[in-house]
């Protein structure tokens, strides 16, 4: 289907003599070969942005499940550590299971329940009749629907992480250090790394709340609130992973 | 339109210019926050422009320490064996990572990549910026190291435990270990964000038309080497967040028990494994090398394609093998430490991986060579580099395969043979083609110039004699059991005394490959002034980063490399973007 509005009249066009596998009309996505794709970016449709930041997301998703499946290698690896007695030839493994904290049920309870508020944030600014009630122009319903969400998954978000510390505290008092035992080295470093990737996702959602309160346009709030609500899942997958690992796993 | 492309009366800026920017992407100067991918791209080859200097000044200090050590350089004084030893951890991180990680993929990528595929922009723009920042910061941190009390890090840039996680195992073992694994740290978040950003902009920003089997092997090759960057950088993170702790929070995960450094016993460590962190780091270190040389790969099929007016020859085969060496590049990390004590099956499964990776290594060089038979070749500079870099690829590839049989790896780790093999294959080609690159895409770089061609040609030939004349020879010190990373050759160790001519012979080779460098920099800093004038698409191109960019609705209806004579004019490509011819049956 070539167009042969473009084509300057006086050319011939030839099959070239080598090379290519010939010419193809573009694959069309939309009605009658007008596609949005051969614009220049920032004007390919209504959903190009958010589609974009939610690829880069799940990118920055893997990158960081990474560093978590690199971290459980080693988890893995140093569990099988110990001190060989040369002169007896006796492998001790030094490795001591630490007893984890029972107020992590409690941190696990309070962050699948803002993965749940989260979730009714997310689906409030997508909400068809008030998305349309904002773009005409007749007010902000989205904001007012999500934006309590936002705030009470928040308080929850921070609500984990006072309990991760509180843990930590629990665990100090106990004698037990970075430095006690690999198990308990690993127990800081997991969850250390998790909380703050989770304040990560604090500060994303912070973002989208501010975006809301100081009226950002809609695709922004929404892209905010989207991705800022993935981001949160995952670290809520992850920490269901560490949190398995840590009790299953010793 | 590409028939435009010709003819298109030259308003008043140049065509290639990077458009007079929006105001929130800032200003165009090289010096300034900018979120245009031009002045982004400029800036990170600025940046490894300066690392690979200080690259080389580290290297010929160390050149002279290993054959007159005694000497007094001016200004200088002498170098001391630990200095060596900075200087060798210096030089090789500078090079892999702030040379080999930055400019193939983050300088020419952010030129070229969101042009090619008619993006016209990163999918992030400031995101973009930050990693460039970023990256900056993290060489700023690296280069510091050599000027604090102590002095660089003296555990190479492969940081081995158990003496880079104890802080007394010598004078860079404090201060100067702690900033690279810092510097190292951020690079990683660096590299990270703009691998996601590379990706993202291959996978939404490609205009109607430009299937993934129609992108230039260019974009191919950044695009990979930004999943092996994605996948790889978050375990050297990790395995950089264990080294730390071990140095300061008191941890074991890499030391064991009943370590004595410097004559003092090591107390408060027990069950770590050294080990831990070979595998953690070459699980990064092996796709790194990969993602040193694989842009190189997808640069050379371009030029190679471009400048014997043919098609690529094989270009599934080129696009498939690239896939495949990906994959392959995670699962071979192992042949790095064969000698290091690990399970003799697992030897062996490294040691057969390994040797497979040369199977779609070889479909490259084959069709490298295929796409120049019957060409009508134009020996232009970034031709001769390109060439070079196949050569400089064969010459380190074969050594490769030698060093992947476990047997032979024995005697030969950690000696000179294993020093050329990697200046060969990663070193010297990767470099190569980064000079092609250069050379191509200067006006792009600095707009609507070119770079003088008499210089190009005699910064090849010295340079391409002058690595031969230094590494090469680095294969029979290693056979000749000569160890890598000592520093005394003519002093202490009597069998070695009788490889000094040899080694004679490497310094004055790496003086002379150096001085050619020279050619190189006045070339670059005179042309960027002063240089001819290119016009819209001086190599006769066909990828769209040659278009002129009118804000136009943009198709891609061509194969990315359409060359042979046309019936319309007398070109003898077709661009990318320019209208379908109609069969004529
Ligand atoms: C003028 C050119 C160069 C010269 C004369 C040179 C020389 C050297 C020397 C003498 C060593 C120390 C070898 C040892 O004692 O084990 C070394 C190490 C190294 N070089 Fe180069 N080099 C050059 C360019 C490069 C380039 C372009 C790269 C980029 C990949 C590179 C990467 C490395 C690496 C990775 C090491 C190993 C460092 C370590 O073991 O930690 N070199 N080089
Ligand atoms: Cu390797």
């Amino acid at each position: 289907m070539p167009k042969p509005a473009v084509l300057p009249p006086h050319t011939t066009h030839a099959e070239p003599k080598i090379g290519g596998r010939g010419p193809k009309p573009p694959a069309s996505v939309g009605l009658g070969g007008d596609d949005w794709k051969n614009n220049p970016p920032g004007r390919r449709g209504p959903r190009e942005r958010l589609k974009r930041f939610r690829v880069a997301l799940g990118l920055v998703l893997i990158s960081v499940f990474v560093l978590f499946i690199g971290l459980t290698s080693a988890y893995v690896v140093r569990q099988g550590g110990g001190t060989l007695d040369t002169t007896t030839g006796v492998f001790t493994r030094d490795w001591k299971p630490i007893a984890v904290p029972q107020i992590l049920w409690l941190n696990t309870l309070l962050l699948l329940l803002s993965s749940a508020t989260i979730e009714f944030a997310r689906r409030q600014v997508f909400r068809e009749p008030m998305v349309t009630e904002e773009w005409l122009g007749l007010g902000t319903p989205t904001r007012r629907a999500s934006l309590p969400w936002l705030g009470l998954t928040l308080v929850l978000g921070f609500g984990f992480l006072v309990g991760q510390f509180v843990a930590w505290q629990q665990l100090n008092a106990q004698g037990i250090f970075m430095a006690t035992n690999p198990s308990s080295s690993f127990f800081f470093i997991l969850t250390g790394a998790h909380a703050l990737h989770l304040l990560g996702g604090i500060i994303v959602l912070t973002w989208a709340a501010l975006a809301s309160v100081l009226s950002r346009p809609l695709e922004s709030r929404q892209i905010a609130t989207d991705c800022g609500a993935w981001y949160w899942h995952a670290m809520g997958v992850l920490w269901l992973y560490i949190f398995a690992l840590l009790l299953f796993v010793k | 339109m590409g028939t435009a492309n010709n003819s298109a009366p030259r308003g008043d800026h140049p065509p290639n210019a990077a458009k007079s920017l929006p105001r929130w992407m800032g200003h165009e100067s090289s010096f300034s926050f900018s979120a245009h991918h031009r002045v982004i791209a400029r800036q990170y080859f600025l940046l490894s422009l300066a690392a690979v200097l200080i690259g080389i000044v580290l290297s010929l200090l160390m050149r002279l320490h290993i054959v007159w050590p005694e000497l007094r350089i001016p200004f200088f004084g002498q170098i001391k064996p630990e200095q060596y030893l900075a200087y060798m951890t210096m030089h090789g991180t500078l090079m892999v990572f702030f040379v080999l990680s930055v400019a193939p993929q983050n300088a020419f990528g952010n030129l070229v990549l969101p042009e090619q595929i008619g993006a016209r922009a990163m999918a992030f723009p400031r995101l973009n910026m930050f990693s460039f920042w970023t990256t900056l910061l993290a060489f700023m941190v690296m280069v510091s190291a050599l000027f604090v009390a102590g002095g660089g890090s003296m555990s190479g840039w492969t940081q081995y435990p158990p003496l880079s996680a104890i802080t007394s195992a010598g004078s860079g073992q404090g201060r100067g270990t702690d900033l690279w694994i810092v510097s190292i740290a951020i690079f990683c978040v660096a590299s990270l964000m703009s691998a996601v950003n590379f990706i993202t902009t291959v996978l939404r920003g490609r205009v109607e038309g430009m299937s993934l089997m129609r992108m230039p092997l260019t974009v191919w090759s950044w695009f990979v080497t930004a999943m092996l960057t994605l996948l790889s950088f978050s375990v050297l993170l990790a395995a950089a967040l264990l080294l730390f702790s071990d140095r300061h929070w008191g941890t074991s995960f890499y030391l064991p028990a009943g370590l004595v450094v410097n004559g003092a016993a090591v107390a408060g460590h027990s069950g770590g494994s050294p080990l831990l962190w070979q595998h953690l780091f070459w699980f990064f270190g092996h796709p790194e090398v990969y993602i040193a040389i694989l842009p190189g790969m997808g640069v050379t099929s371009h030029m190679l394609s471009t400048f014997s007016r043919k098609p690529v020859y094989g270009y599934r085969g080129m696009v498939y093998s690239l896939l495949a060496i990906g994959v392959l590049g995670f699962m071979v990390w192992g042949h790095h430490m064969f000698v290091a004590g690990i399970s003799p099956y697992a030897v062996l499964a490294f040691s057969t991986l390994t040797m497979v990776i040369a199977v779609p290594s070889s479909v490259k060089v084959i069709n490298w060579l295929g796409t120049l038979r019957g060409g009508r070749i134009r020996f232009s500079v970034p031709l001769l580099f390109s060439v070079g870099f196949v050569s400089l690829f064969i010459t380190g590839g074969l050594s490769g395969p030698i060093l992947a049989q476990p047997a032979v790896d024995m005697y030969l780790h950690d000696t000179y043979f294993v020093v050329a093999h990697f200046h060969m294959i990663m070193g010297m080609a990767a470099v190569f083609a980064i000079f092609a690159a250069t050379y191509f895409w200067f006006p792009l770089l600095f707009p609507d110039r070119m770079m003088n061609e008499t210089l190009g040609r005699a910064h090849f030939w010295l340079t391409f004699i002058g690595a031969y004349a230094t590494f090469m020879p680095m294969h029979f010190l290693g056979l000749a059991g000569n160890p890598r990373q000592y520093s005394q050759i003519a002093g202490s160790a009597k069998y070695l005394q009788k490889l000094l001519p040899v080694h004679m012979f490497i310094t004055i080779s790496a003086f002379v490959l150096a001085a050619a460098q020279f050619i190189f920099i006045y070339n670059l800093m005179h042309s960027a002034a002063r240089g001819k004038f290119s016009g819209a698409n001086p190599w006769e191109a066909t990828t769209l980063e040659w278009e002129i960019d009118h804000g136009q609705k943009l198709t891609v209806h061509h194969d990315p490399y359409v060359f042979g004579p046309r019936e319309d004019s007398r070109r003898d490509y077709t661009m990318q973007s320019e209208p379908p011819y109609t069969y004529k049956s």
